[in-house]
C-alpha cells in the first residue's frame, strides 16, 4: 500500500516537472503547446545516446538532457513561438501539433522506431527498507530530485528578481516594456527554462516511461491533464494534480488493471465538470 | 439603422427590419455558381476517373468528416480535439449492425448517425461549462481517449486491437454491389456526402445558423440579446456529432472493416488540420482541404513512404506562420487586381 503510494508520488512528481515548462508557457505565457512532449523526448534521447555510445555515467548525463533542449527551446521561442504569442488557440494548437509530427518523424528517421534503453547505475537499482516498507531506490531518488526542483522553480517564479519581471512581463507587457524590461528575452530564457526542464524529465522517465519516437505523443496527453486539471494560475495547481494523476494512475493500474488509462480520463472529465478553471482558479 | 425600432414606437419599422433580415438570409443562402461548378466537378470525377475510385471515396468521406468539424468550430467556435469520438463511434456501430442485425447499408448508415448523435448529445453539456479553450480541447480529448480504451477493453464486442472482422455488406439499394475497385463506393460516399452537405448549408444559412455565429463571436453579447446559448451550442454539437458518425460509417461500409485506428488520436488531428487546409467557416473548407490533404498525402508517401508525416507537418507549419486569414485572402486579392486590370 505504502509502497504503491510512494511509487505513486515519484511518477506525479516526475509528471509536476515535465509539466512544469507547459504550466508555465500556458498559464503565464497564455500560449498552448502540444510540442511540449518533444523537449522531454530530446532530453531522453540525449541522455540514452550519451550513456549508450560515449559511455557517460547516468548523472553527468542529467545536465547535458537539460542544456540541449534548453538551447533548441531557446532558439525555436525566438524563431518560430515568439511570432504566434498573440495567435488564436487554434493556430497555436495546430502549430504545435505541426511540431509534434516533425518531431517523431525525424526521430523516427534519425534513430530508429525502436524502444530506447538504459541501464541505470547499481546505486540506484533494487529496492531498500524503511520500517518494514519497500522503497525502490530508483523512485526515492526520483522524488528527492524533483523536490529540490521544485522548490527552486517556485524561489525562482517567487523570489528572484528574474521572477518579479517575468510575473510583471505576463501581467501587462506593454507596462513592463515602459519599466524597461526586456520582455522578448524574458519570455525565451523563460521558455528555455520549461524546455530543459522537460528534457531533464524525459531523461529521468526512461525508466518509467520508456522512449520511443512516440514519446511526445503519449506524454502530451499526460501533462496537458496535468495542466488542465491543476489550473494555470499558479504552480500549485499543477503540483497538486500531477500526484493526483500520478498516484491515480499506479494505484489503478495496480489494483484494476482491468481498466487500465480509463481511470486517468474519467478522473480528468469528473475534476473538470466539478472545477472547470482547474484545482486553483485564477483570481479575478 | 435598428436604433430606429426603438426610436419610433410604429409597427412598420419591425416589420422594415425583419423584411430586411429576410432579404439577407436569402440572399446569403443562394447558390452561387462556383458552388454549382464544385459539385459539377465532383460528380464529373465520378465518371472521368474511374481508377481513382478508391481514394476518391477516401476524399469524401473524410471532408465529410471534415464538414462536420466546421460546424462547430467555423460557425459556433467551439473547439475540439476529439472530434474522432463519434467518427470512431459510428464506424463501430455500422460494423457491429452489419455483423449482428442486418447488412443492409442505410439501416447501418441510420443506427451510426443516431448513436454518434446521441453521444454529443450526452457529451455536449460537458462543453457548456464556464471554461476555456484548453477546458474544452481537453474534456473533447478525454472523450475520444475514454472511448478508445473502452473500444479497446471490449474485446468480446469490438475485437479489440484486431479489429473487427467479417463485416459484410449487402448491395445498396438491392442492387449495387460493392466492388473491388470502389465504384459503389465512391458513388455512395459521394451522394451521401452531397445531400448532408444540403442540410448542413440549410441549417447555417438558417436563422438558427445566424444565431450560432453571433454566439462564436461574443457569448455575452448573444445572451443578452435573449440567444439561448446553451441548447444552441448543444443542438449543434449534436448535430455535428451526427455528421461525423456517418462518416465513420462510411468508411466502415466501404472499406468493410473497423479497427481501434478509428478512435486513434491522430484521427482528430488529421481532421483539424484538413479543416484549416481548406480554411474554416464556410463548410467547403473540409471538402476542399480534403482533396488537399489526401492529394499531399498521397504525394509525400510516394516520395517518402515512411515519412511522409514530417513533410505534412511542415506544410502545417508554413500555413500558420504565414497566417491563415492571409492565405484565405489570396484569391480574393487575385481576383480584385485582375478586375482591376481589366477595367483599365
Amino acid at each position: 500500500m505504502t509502497t504503491i503510494l510512494i511509487d505513486g508520488i515519484a511518477y506525479g512528481m516526475l509528471l509536476f516537472v515535465m509539466a512544469s515548462g507547459l504550466a508555465v508557457t500556458l498559464g503565464l505565457m497564455n500560449f498552448v503547446n502540444l510540442a511540449h512532449g518533444a523537449f522531454a523526448m530530446i532530453g531522453g534521447y540525449v541522455t540514452a545516446l550519451a550513456m549508450n555510445r560515449l559511455g557517460m555515467p547516468f548523472l553527468l548525463t542529467l545536465p547535458l538532457a537539460f542544456l540541449v533542449p534548453a538551447l533548441i527551446g531557446a532558439v525555436a521561442e525566438r524563431m518560430l513561438y515568439a511570432r504566434l504569442y498573440r495567435r488564436s488557440h487554434l493556430d497555436q494548437v495546430l502549430f504545435s501539433i505541426a511540431l509534434v509530427f516533425m518531431a517523431m518523424t525525424a526521430a523516427d528517421w534519425l534513430l530508429g522506431s525502436s524502444q530506447m534503453l538504459v541501464t541505470l547505475p547499481g546505486w540506484l537499482q533494487g529496492r531498500f527498507e524503511i520500517a518494514g516498507i519497500g522503497i525502490g531506490r530508483y523512485r526515492a531518488f526520483l522524488i528527492v530530485l524533483c523536490a529540490v526542483l521544485v522548490v527552486a522553480l517556485q524561489l525562482v517564479l517567487a523570489r528572484t528578481r528574474f521572477g518579479a519581471r517575468l510575473r510583471a512581463a505576463v501581467d501587462d507587457q506593454r507596462a513592463a516594456r515602459g519599466l524597461g524590461i526586456d520582455v522578448g528575452g524574458i519570455f525565451a530564457a523563460t521558455f528555455a527554462m520549461g524546455s530543459g526542464l522537460a528534457g531533464l524529465s524525459g531523461a529521468l522517465g526512461i525508466e518509467l516511461m520508456g522512449l520511443d519516437p512516440t514519446f511526445p505523443l503519449k506524454i502530451m496527453v499526460y501533462v496537458l491533464i496535468v495542466v488542465t486539471i491543476g489550473g494555470t494560475a499558479s504552480l500549485t495547481g499543477p503540483f497538486l494534480a500531477a500526484l493526483i494523476i500520478g498516484t491515480a494512475d499506479v494505484a489503478g493500474k495496480y489494483y484494476i488493471p482491468e481498466l487500465g488509462a480509463f481511470l486517468i480520463y474519467l478522473l480528468m472529465i469528473v475534476l473538470l465538470i466539478l472545477r472547470p478553471q482547474g484545482l486553483i482558479a485564477p483570481a479575478r | 439603422m435598428t436604433d430606429t425600432t426603438f426610436a419610433t414606437p410604429d409597427r412598420a419599422a419591425p416589420a422594415g427590419t425583419e423584411r430586411r433580415a429576410g432579404r439577407d438570409l436569402l440572399r446569403r443562402s443562394r447558390c452561387k455558381p462556383a458552388e454549382i461548378l464544385f459539385w459539377l466537378a465532383a460528380a464529373a470525377s465520378f465518371f472521368l476517373l474511374p481508377d481513382r475510385h478508391l481514394l476518391l471515396s477516401e476524399i469524401a468521406i473524410l471532408g465529410l468528416f471534415a464538414l462536420s468539424l466546421d460546424l462547430i468550430i467555423g460557425y459556433a467556435g467551439v473547439v475540439s480535439l476529439g472530434h474522432g469520438a463519434f467518427f470512431g463511434l459510428g464506424a463501430y456501430v455500422a460494423g457491429l449492425t452489419s455483423i449482428h442485425l442486418t447488412a443492409e447499408p442505410l439501416t447501418g448508415l441510420a443506427l451510426a448517425a443516431l448513436a454518434a448523435g446521441l453521444l454529443g448529445l450526452l457529451t455536449g453539456p460537458l462543453l457548456l461549462l464556464r471554461a476555456s479553450d484548453l477546458t474544452r480541447l481537453m474534456v473533447t480529448l478525454g472523450v475520444a481517449m475514454l472511448l478508445l480504451e473502452a473500444a479497446n477493453r471490449a474485446a468480446w464486442l469490438t475485437g479489440g486491437a484486431d479489429g473487427l472482422q467479417g463485416v459484410m455488406i449487402d448491395p445498396l439499394l438491392g442492387r449495387f454491389e460493392f466492388d473491388l475497385f470502389g465504384r459503389t463506393a465512391y458513388g455512395y460516399c459521394l451522394v451521401v456526402t452531397f445531400a448532408l452537405f444540403l442540410i448542413a448549408r440549410r441549417v447555417v444559412t438558417s436563422p438558427y445558423g445566424l444565431s450560432l455565429r453571433a454566439i462564436r463571436d461574443n457569448a455575452l453579447r448573444a445572451r443578452s440579446m435573449g440567444i439561448p446559448v446553451g441548447p444552441r451550442l448543444l443542438a449543434i454539437y449534436a448535430f455535428s456529432a451526427l455528421i461525423a458518425g456517418i462518416a465513420g460509417a462510411l468508411l466502415t461500409q466501404t472499406t468493410m472493416f473497423v479497427s481501434l485506428d478509428v478512435l486513434a488520436f491522430h484521427r482528430s488531428a488529421d481532421v483539424l488540420l484538413v479543416l484549416v487546409l481548406g480554411g474554416v467557416g464556410y463548410l467547403y473548407g473540409g471538402l476542399i482541404g480534403a482533396i488537399a490533404f489526401k492529394l499531399l498525402q498521397d504525394w509525400f508517401s510516394a516520395l517518402t513512404p515512411q515519412y511522409w508525416m514530417f513533410w505534412m507537418g511542415l506544410v502545417l507549419l508554413v500555413i500558420v506562420l504565414v497566417g491563415r486569414d492571409r492565405i484565405d485572402a489570396l484569391p480574393r486579392a487575385i481576383l480584385h487586381r485582375f478586375r482591376r486590370e481589366g477595367r483599365a
